[in-house]
């Protein structure tokens, strides 16, 4: 089995316009191919490679990872005097990825990584998650490095990226047991030593993944006295320096392959990292943004594996004398997951292009300065893939639990079982519309591009675009569903009330990812109908349902409504 | 120190998969019906070769096949997992081999890369499971050989210790070098390929490949010399033509029969003493011991 080769869906998105222009950029017209005898000499070897990097890991998921899952699952890390020791089963996926040199994905080449685009960091750890999501985490935390990346200075990078790149693993330690999703609240002190010239970190931070990583970015309070966000700077601490101990390691719902620990620093000594004060305004803005989109990966993964187990199930199982796959309610919900898979990932490498835009551009802009028409490329690119951020993150979680939900509906009494993977499945996805900034918070993070009309120009910029025949009825029935949309923007804000276009976000959030989801799934199926085709109508349908039901909502909706909630 | 290790690797139609179409009316394997992979115990016998080399850092790790041009496909997949040189023996001659014919051939081949302290190879291989080629080619070489190996315990400048598989157990033994070893299933799994030596090493070719109509990697080709897999003709081995393919193999396949056990009848022995007896003493009577 292959994760990658055996599901034709992945390879797809390597045939977008826009990633051709990714790669040649990323590479700077393959200009290192002189001095790495592992970098590509032209579009076409670079597309190779990263098929075979994507074949590589399909096969280690399928032959290695997913078979592991189910002992990682029941095995789970300990504790040993304070330092957290990988189930078995998890030690033995991450020797594999070491070996297989795929630890250092997206590091540049000069400190030993792959240098790969965000789109092919995502294709791979869209079939890590597939395979165990809990490894997924300690295997995607290697993005943290591009932090250090983006804003470490050029001693650090040279100092910690090669040591990510051949495998050493990572954490991002911002949250604390009174600072949530509210991190302007984090308290761990950050003390300057003047004499020694170094920082001494002192305090507890709770529900940190992976918490006993090699190499940790941590949130801390440099500023005394302040309280808000502007007193916080990043930190990188390194466990070779000692000062940190696992107090904790939680028992979780699932994702039991990740450790999420309780960490006390006691005087650890920790450098920083970019400028003062910048931590939470900047730089964790920019890191949650990136850990955001591989949750959603994450998501997209696990949809898949529901979704592969469901129909895996359906197809064999007999009852009244048939497949159970023959049966109406069983087919309706099978296409429905597929229908929200297919969107869900659509959305997503729509986001990592965008993503893969805009580091292309800052690459560049460390080389030399940008024209003013590159300016507003960069920017442009980096806008959508914000304003898609919080979208991608939102509905690849919700969808993600949903299609974890309807597997074990389509396997019936034996999906409740142990027994099946799909048990497995509902409960490691339930993390994800959680961590990482619950769907509320996504909610709140996008709300801001509908009401100031960003998410219509966008989708207005999708349906311009040219569609194949046959998914132009298709683009007919969004543009209506946009329109609906539109209305109940307008709606929602004639109230001129805070309160109401808060309480009536999560449904003008949703309207918007609806009409997003489909333009964009729309577009893939006009590029490729066999493939997207029967999922674009499906979802569709499914969408026009939804956002008239919102808009139902909206159109009833006054401000009385909101006494007979906050009086429950 | 600084090892020079050969594994003899081998080609094969991937049986685990078998269909209808896998076998020719003559009792052939059809090889086009089926994938073609790298021999799963040869893959075995790579492992051991990357754990010398990870104990012994410089020593060199050299793949020799034996096939078709395509077998050049196994050179770059141990390329990938860490050897540092491929070696194609192709030839016409050579073609139509049972396994007298292999081993001389490989034999030719070690003796023309000279230099070398192990040879490892996998005990047999899925598609003519007969175990022989490595012995063979130990014998054609006049070398010690220690077959079913686990693992190796201990390396020394002239011996080594191994670890090999025998009925109910395992055995220890000790040999000299240069040595060949064969490997079995039970020894480690080879290590992944590894993402930077795929992304290098999928440009090695052979000089027939580099020839070839639409080969964009010349120009890294000239610049990294191990880009650049060994093909070696019979003429370059020196080897004799009689002794090779057809012509060098006494092995003749009359057909191929489906042999499916039956237990037919049974008896029940305890485990008296006396009922021991008697069964070793029937067992001795119809010749299936002794």
């Amino acid at each position: 089995m292959n994760y990658y080769t055996d599901n034709p869906v992945l390879r797809h998105y390597l045939n977008h316009p826009l990633f051709r222009r990714i790669v040649e950029m990323r590479e700077r017209n393959f200009a290192e191919a002189e001095k790495y005898d592992y970098a590509p000499v032209d579009f076409e070897e670079a597309v190779a490679g990263y098929e075979q990097v994507l074949t590589l890991v399909g096969e280690l998921c399928a032959e290695v990872v997913a078979p592991n899952a189910a002992t990682v699952d029941t095995t789970g890390p300990t504790l040993k005097e304070g330092r957290v020791e990988y189930a078995p089963a998890s030690e033995e996926n991450m020797q594999m990825f070491r070996k297989a040199g795929l630890m250092g994905i997206s590091i540049p080449r000069q400190y030993g990584g792959l240098n790969f685009p965000t789109t092919i960091f995502t294709m791979l750890e869209d079939l890590v998650a597939r395979a165990d999501a809990g490894f997924g985490n300690l295997w995607g935390l290697q993005e943290c490095a591009e932090t250090i990346n983006s804003f470490g200075t050029e001693e650090q990078r040279e100092r910690y990226l090669p040591r990510i790149a051949s495998g050493e693993t990572m954490s991002m330690d911002l949250t604390e047991p009174d600072a949530g999703s509210d991190l302007q609240s984090v308290r761990l002190k950050a003390t300057y030593n003047e004499a020694e010239g170094r920082w001494y970190l002192n305090g507890v931070k709770r529900f940190i993944t992976n918490g006993d990583a090699d190499i940790h970015l941590v949130l801390a309070r440099s500023e005394e006295g302040s309280s808000d966000g502007r007193g916080l700077s990043l930190f990188i601490y390194d466990k070779r320096n000692g000062g940190v101990h696992t107090r904790r390691i939680e028992d979780k719902m699932g994702i039991h392959g990740s450790p999420t620990c309780e960490l006390v620093y006691n005087n650890a000594p920790a450098e920083l990292c970019g400028s003062r004060k910048m931590g939470l305004i900047k730089y964790v803005m920019a890191l949650m943004n990136s850990a955001r989109i591989g949750i959603a990966t994450q998501s997209v993964g696990l949809s898949e594996a529901a979704y592969s187990e469901a129909v895996g199930y359906a197809d064999n199982r007999k009852q009244f004398g048939r497949e159970i796959k023959n049966f109406a309610p069983v087919y309706e919900m099978l296409g429905e997951m597929k229908a929200r898979l297919d969107a869900s990932r659509s959305l997503l490498y729509a986001t990592a292009r965008n993503v893969d835009m805009t580091s292309c551009f800052e690459i560049l802009a460390r080389e030399r300065s940008l024209t003013p028409e590159e300016r507003q490329e960069a920017k442009a690119f980096s806008r959508v893939a914000d304003a898609l951020t919080p979208i991608v993150k939102g509905m690849g979680s919700e969808i993600c639990n949903r299609n974890a939900y309807d597997s074990i509906q389509v396997h019936g009494g034996s999906g409740y079982m142990k027994d099946y993977t799909c048990e497995r499945l509902y409960r490691d996805a339930r993390i994800t519309s959680i961590y990482e900034g619950t769907t509320q918070l996504q909610v709140v993070a996008a709300i801001r591009y509908a009401t100031n009309g960003f998410y219509s120009t966008l989708l207005d910029e999708y349906l311009a675009e040219e569609v194949s025949p046959a998914m132009a009825p298709v683009r007919e029935r969004i543009v209506k569903m946009a329109e609906i949309y539109r209305t109940a923007v307008a709606r929602a804000q004639s109230f001129g009330c805070q309160e109401t276009n808060d309480f009536l976000s999560r449904r003008i959030y949703e309207m918007a990812s609806y009409c997003i989801m489909s333009a964009l799934l729309m577009l893939d199926a006009s590029a490729n109908e066999e493939l997207f085709a029967s999922s674009a109508r499906r979802f569709t349908a499914m969408s026009e349902a939804i956002v008239a039901a919102h808009a139902t909502f909206i159109e009833n909706y006054t401000p009385e409504v909101l006494n007979d909630y906050r009086s429950c | 120190m600084k090892l020079n290790i050969i594994v003899l690797a081998k080609q094969v139609p991937d049986t685990r998969n078998v269909g209808q179409q896998a076998m020719n009316p003559d009792g052939t394997v059809n090889r086009s019906a089926l994938p073609a992979i790298f021999n799963p115990e040869d893959l075995n016998a790579l492992e051991q070769a990357l754990l010398i080399k990870d104990d012994n850092p410089g020593s060199e790790i050299t793949l020799l096949t034996m096939g078709p041009t395509r077998a050049a496909d196994i050179l770059r997949e141990g390329l990938y997992r860490g050897a540092d040189a491929g070696v194609l023996l192709t030839d016409r001659a050579f073609a139509g081999a049972d396994t007298l014919a292999t081993s001389y051939a490989l034999s030719t081949a070690i003796r023309k890369i000279g230099k070398y302290d192990v040879i490892l190879c996998g005990r047999q291989a899925i598609d003519g499971d007969t175990a022989q080629v490595g012995p063979q080619v130990a014998q054609q070489l006049g070398l010690p050989q220690v077959t079913y190996t686990r693992r190796i315990l201990d390396l020394q400048e002239n011996k080594m210790t191994v670890e090999r598989s025998i009925e109910n157990g395992v055995e220890v033994v000790e040999a000299p070098l240069p040595l060949l070893l064969t490997v079995d299933g039970a020894a480690a799994p080879c290590r992944p390929r590894n993402a930077y030596r795929v992304l290098r090493f999928s440009r090695a070719a052979t000089p027939t490949e580099q020839a070839a109509e639409g080969f964009r990697y010349a120009g890294k080709v000239a610049a990294d010399p191990q880009l650049t897999l060994q093909e070696w003709s019979l003429a370059y081995v020196e080897g004799d033509a009689s002794r090779c393919g057809l012509s060098g193999s006494p092995t003749k396949v009359k057909k191929v029969d489906n042999v499916i056990f039956q237990a037919k009848e049974s008896k029940r022995f305890t485990d008296s003493d006396e009922d021991i007896k008697a069964l070793v003493g029937e067992l001795l009577a119809n010749h299936t011991i002794g």
